[in-house]
C-alpha cells in the first residue's frame, strides 16, 4: 500500500480514538465543577458523592485521553514531517501553548482531585476541581486555534522557496485569532459539554429504569439535562455560525457539505442524500429551494459558490463530507429535541417514570460520540486537498523519509493497542457503572488485613 | 561558532531545562516502575504505585511540553528525529501508553491475573520508555547521517549500536536509583527496609554504568570535550556532577534520604548540563558530515517565534512552578492507601 494513504488512515484512526476521551474529560470536568460547587453550597453528603463518583469516571477518561494524547503531539513529527516544518513557527507556538498552560494546570490538580480529598481543605479541593475543568478547556483553546489555523491561516507569512519554503508569524494574534478559531472554538467546548452530558443523562437514565441509585440519579439528570439543554442549543448557534465562516473563507468545503456542484441563485438545502460524485447529482435527496442560500445570506436568491468554480484537484471527496455534515446536523437537533422533551416531563414530574424515554436518554450517550466523530470528519475532509487550506496539500506534507512498511508497523500495533484500551474502557465503565456510586471500586480487604502488620512494624 | 546569548541560545537551554525537568521528575517514576516487580505483595506493590500516583501524570507533561517546545523553537529538528526515529518513536508511545494505563487499570479489579498483568506492563513500559531515552541520548552524541536536506539518511539499525545501547542501560542504572531513593522517602515500615536494601545495589549498578560510558564517550566521541577544552570553566560543572553522584551513597549511609534524593537529582541535571555542553551548538550532529549538523540557528523557527514563546515560557513558567511544588507539598510524607488510591 501507498505510503501516503497509511499515513492518512493512521491519523484518521489515532485522532479518532482519541477524540473519545478529551471530550468526556471537558463535559465531565464541568459537571464536576457544579456538583462538588453544590455540595460546598448544601452541604448534602449526596452532592459529595455524585463527586465522588463521576471523579472516577474522569479519571479512567483522562488517563486514555493522555495516553492517546501524546501519539498525537508526536504524529505530527513522524509521519507529517515536511507539514512540520512549514508551519512549526505557527502549529508549533500553539502546542507549547497547550503544554504549558493547560497539561500542566489539568494534569498537576488532577492530583488534588483525585487523590487529595483528605488531605486538603473542601475549598482548596473545590478550586483544584475548578482547575482541572480550566485546563482541560484551555488545552481546547490552543488546539482548536492551531487546527483553525489550518483551516483558515492568517497572521503569517511565507519565507523561502520550495523545499525551504516556512509560514512564519508575523501577527499572533491574528494567527491566534483567524478567522474561524473563535467559532470554531465555540462549537467545540459546547460538544465537549454535550458528550459530558449525555454520558451522566444516559448512566442516571440507567439506574432509574433499573430502580438503583435513585436519589443520586435524579439528582445527576436535572444537572445534566440543564447542561445539555443549554449545550445542545448553543451547538446550533455556534453551528450556523461555523457554516457562514466557511462558506466564505473554505467555499470548496462548503460547497462539499451540500454537494453544491453548480454555484447557481437559489441554492437549496438538502435534508438528506445521497451523492453521485460522477453524475454531480444527489440522488434519493429531498430538497428545500433556495433554503442553503437563506442561511448563508438571509437572501434565497444569492448564489452560492459550487464545487466547479474549483478545479477539480481542488475539490474536497463530497459523498462523505455530505453524510458527515448532514448526519451531524441531525443528530445535533435529536439532542436539542430529546433535551426539550426531557425538561418538559421533568416539570411535569413524569420523567423519572416514563421508561420508552429513559431508554431513549441511555442510548442518547452515543449521539455526541458519533456527532463529534463525524463534525470533525465533516471539517478535515473536507478541507482536503489542502493540510493548511489554500498553502500546502496534504500530499506534500508527507514524511520523505517514512516507508510505507514501517507505518504498516505502527498501524497494526496501534489498532491493537487501542482495539485492546477501548474494549477494558467499555468494560471498566460499565463495572463502574453497575457498582455505582457509594462504593469502593478496588477491594481493598486485602489491605485491611495487612494495614495492622504495617502499622506495627 | 560563537557564543551568543540570543533568542536561540536562550531556547536550547530552555528546551534543555524541559527535558531536565522530565528526566529528574518522571525519571523517579520509571524507576518505581523497573523496580515495581521486585515487590511481591498485592498491598505492597499498590503502596509503589501510589507514591508515584498523584504525580505521575504532571511530570509526564514535562516531555509533551519538551516536544511542544522542540516543535515550535527547532521544527526542523522535531521533524528529522520524529520522523527518522520512526520505529523507536513508535516504540516508546507502546510504552507510554501502556504505562499510563497499567497505573489506571492495575486494581481496578481484584483478580491475581489481571493485576499481576498489568503490574508486568508497568513494569515492562517503564524499563522500556528509560531504555529508548537513552538510546535516544546516545545517538545525539554519536551523531546520525543527516542529508543535505536535513532528512535523516540512515535506517532503524543506525540507532542501535553498542554505544547508544550503553548510554540505555546508563539511564535505566540511573532511574532505577533515582527511584529507589525517592521509593525509600514515600515508604514506611517492613516495605521501606525492603526498598533500602536495594538502593545501595542501584547505587553501584548506576555508578558502573556511568563511569563506563564516561570512558567510552572520551575515547570514542572526544568531540564532546571541546567546549570544555576551551573554557576550562566547565570543568566544574563535571566537578559537580562527581561530587553530586558521591554524596548519595553518603547520605544514604547517615539515613538523609530527601538529601540523597536531591543528590540524585542534581546528578541528573548535571549530567545533562554536561551533554548539552558538550554538544552546543548542534542539536543533532551529522556524521559523517557534520557541515549538515542541525544546530540552534539553522533549524530554528523565526525570531518572532522565539521571541513570542520567550514570553509564553516567562508568563507560564511561574505559574507551573508554583502549583508544582504546591502540589507536591499538599502530598508529602508517606504514601497511605485510601479508598480512591490506585
Amino acid at each position: 500500500m501507498d505510503v501516503e494513504i497509511l499515513a492518512r488512515i493512521q491519523f484518521a484512526f489515532t485522532i479518532a480514538f482519541h477524540y473519545i476521551f478529551p471530550p468526556l474529560s471537558i463535559g465531565l470536568g464541568v459537571l464536576l465543577v457544579i456538583m462538588e460547587g453544590m455540595y460546598l453550597k448544601t452541604k448534602n453528603p449526596l452532592y459529595e458523592r455524585m463527586t465522588k463518583f463521576w471523579v472516577k469516571v474522569f479519571a479512567l477518561t483522562f488517563a486514555i485521553g493522555v495516553a492517546s494524547g501524546i501519539v498525537m503531539e508526536f504524529e505530527f513529527g513522524t509521519n507529517w514531517a515536511t507539514y512540520s516544518r512549514f508551519v512549526g513557527d505557527v502549529f508549533g507556538s500553539a502546542l507549547a501553548a497547550e503544554g504549558i498552560f493547560a497539561f500542566f494546570l489539568e494534569s498537576g490538580f488532577l492530583a488534588v482531585l483525585v487523590f487529595g480529598w483528605d488531605k486538603v481543605s473542601p475549598r482548596v479541593h473545590f478550586f483544584s476541581t475548578i482547575m482541572v475543568s480550566l485546563g482541560s478547556m484551555l488545552s481546547a483553546v490552543w488546539i482548536v486555534v492551531a487546527n483553525s489555523w489550518m483551516q483558515t491561516p492568517a497572521g503569517f507569512h511565507v519565507v523561502g522557496e520550495g523545499l525551504n519554503a516556512r509560514a512564519e508569524i508575523t501577527d499572533f494574534w491574528a494567527m491566534v485569532f483567524n478567522p474561524s478559531s473563535m467559532e470554531r472554538l465555540s462549537h467545540v467546548l459546547s460538544g465537549c459539554w454535550l458528550a459530558g452530558a449525555f454520558l451522566v443523562i444516559s448512566v442516571s437514565a440507567y439506574y432509574l429504569i433499573r430502580k438503583k441509585h435513585i436519589e443520586f440519579a435524579k439528582a445527576s439528570m436535572k444537572i445534566a439535562l440543564g447542561l445539555a439543554l443549554f449545550a445542545s442549543l448553543f451547538q446550533l448557534i455556534t453551528g450556523h455560525q461555523s457554516a457562514i465562516g466557511v462558506s466564505k473563507n473554505q467555499p470548496a468545503k462548503l460547497a462539499a457539505y451540500e454537494a453544491h456542484f453548480d454555484s447557481s441563485a437559489a441554492a437549496p438545502l438538502y435534508l438528506f442524500g445521497w451523492v453521485d460524485e460522477q453524475k454531480q447529482e444527489v440522488k434519493f435527496g429531498v430538497a428545500v429551494p433556495g433554503l442553503l442560500s437563506f442561511l448563508l445570506y438571509g437572501d434565497t436568491k444569492r448564489e452560492v459558490t459550487g464545487l466547479n468554480a474549483f478545479n477539480p484537484e481542488d475539490r474536497p471527496p463530497v459523498n462523505i463530507v455530505f453524510q458527515a455534515y448532514h448526519f451531524m446536523v441531525a443528530i445535533g437537533f435529536f439532542l436539542i429535541a430529546i433535551s426539550i422533551l426531557s425538561l418538559i416531563y421533568l416539570k411535569r414530574n413524569k420523567l423519572f417514570e416514563t421508561r420508552w424515554l429513559l431508554w431513549v436518554l441511555v442510548f442518547s450517550v452515543l449521539g455526541p460520540q458519533i456527532a463529534n466523530q463525524i463534525g470533525w470528519i465533516a471539517a478535515e475532509v473536507g478541507r482536503q486537498p489542502w493540510i493548511v487550506y489554500g498553502l500546502l496539500r496534504t500530499s506534500e506534507g508527507l514524511s520523505k523519509v517514512v516507508e510505507a512498511n514501517q507505518v504498516i508497523f505502527s498501524l497494526v500495533l496501534f489498532f491493537v493497542i487501542y482495539s485492546l484500551l477501548f474494549v477494558l474502557f467499555i468494560y471498566l465503565l460499565n463495572e463502574k457503572i453497575q457498582h455505582g456510586p457509594e462504593q469502593p471500586d478496588t477491594i481493598s480487604s486485602e489491605y485491611e488485613k495487612q494495614k495492622g502488620v504495617l502499622n506495627h512494624s | 561558532m560563537e557564543f551568543t546569548f540570543d533568542l536561540n541560545t536562550i531556547w536550547f537551554i530552555l528546551i534543555g531545562v524541559l527535558l531536565t525537568g522530565y528526566a529528574i521528575l518522571d525519571g523517579f517514576d520509571l524507576g518505581v516502575g523497573s523496580l515495581h516487580l521486585l515487590v511481591k505483595d498485592d498491598t505492597e506493590r499498590r503502596l509503589m504505585l501510589n507514591s508515584i500516583g498523584p504525580v505521575w501524570d504532571g511530570n509526564e507533561v514535562w516531555l509533551v511540553t519538551g516536544g511542544g517546545a522542540l516543535f515550535a523553537a527547532f521544527p526542523h529538528v522535531y521533524a528529522t528525529v520524529f520522523s527518522g526515529f520512526y520505529t523507536a518513536f513508535m516504540l516508546l508511545l507502546a510504552g507510554l501508553i501502556f504505562r499510563a494505563v497499567a497505573i489506571e487499570f492495575r486494581s481496578k479489579r481484584p483478580s491475581k491475573r489481571w493485576r499481576s498483568a498489568w503490574d508486568i506492563a508497568f513494569s515492562i513500559s517503564s524499563i522500556l520508555i528509560a531504555l529508548l531515552m537513552g538510546v535516544a541520548l546516545g545517538n545525539i552524541v554519536t551523531g546520525i547521517p543527516l542529508g543535505a536536506d536535513k532528512e535523516f539518511a540512515g535506517n532503524f539499525w543506525t540507532l542501535v549500536n553498542p554505544y547508544t545501547l550503553l548510554v540505555g542501560i546508563t539511564t535505566l542504572s540511573l532511574f532505577m536509583m533515582h527511584g529507589a531513593i525517592y521509593a525509600v522517602l514515600k515508604t514506611e515500615g517492613s516495605l521501606q527496609e525492603k526498598v533500602r536494601g536495594w538502593v545501595n545495589n542501584t547505587i553501584i549498578f548506576f555508578v558502573i554504568m556511568y563511569v563506563t560510558t564516561t570512558m567510552a564517550t572520551l575515547i570514542y566521541f572526544p568531540h564532546m570535550l571541546d567546549h570544555f577544552k576551551n573554557s576550562p570553566l566547565f570543568f566544574v560543572v563535571a566537578l559537580l556532577n562527581m561530587l553530586a553522584i558521591a554524596n548519595i551513597p553518603r547520605e544514604i549511609h547517615h539515613k538523609r534520604e530527601f538529601r540523597a534524593f536531591l543528590s540524585s537529582a542534581a546528578s541528573i541535571a548535571a549530567l545533562l548540563t554536561i551533554f548539552a555542553i558538550g554538544l552546543f551548538p548542534n542539536i543533532v550532529l551529522s556524521t559523517p558530515n557534520p557541515e549538515l549538523s542541525l544546530n540552534i540557528y539553522n533549524a530554528a523557527s523565526s525570531q518572532k517565534t522565539l521571541n513570542i514563546m520567550l514570553i509564553m515560557a516567562i508568563i507560564g513558567i511561574p505559574f507551573v512552578l508554583a502549583y508544582t511544588i504546591s502540589i507536591y507539598w499538599i502530598f508529602r510524607g508517606k504514601v497511605k492507601l485510601n479508598a480512591m488510591s490506585y
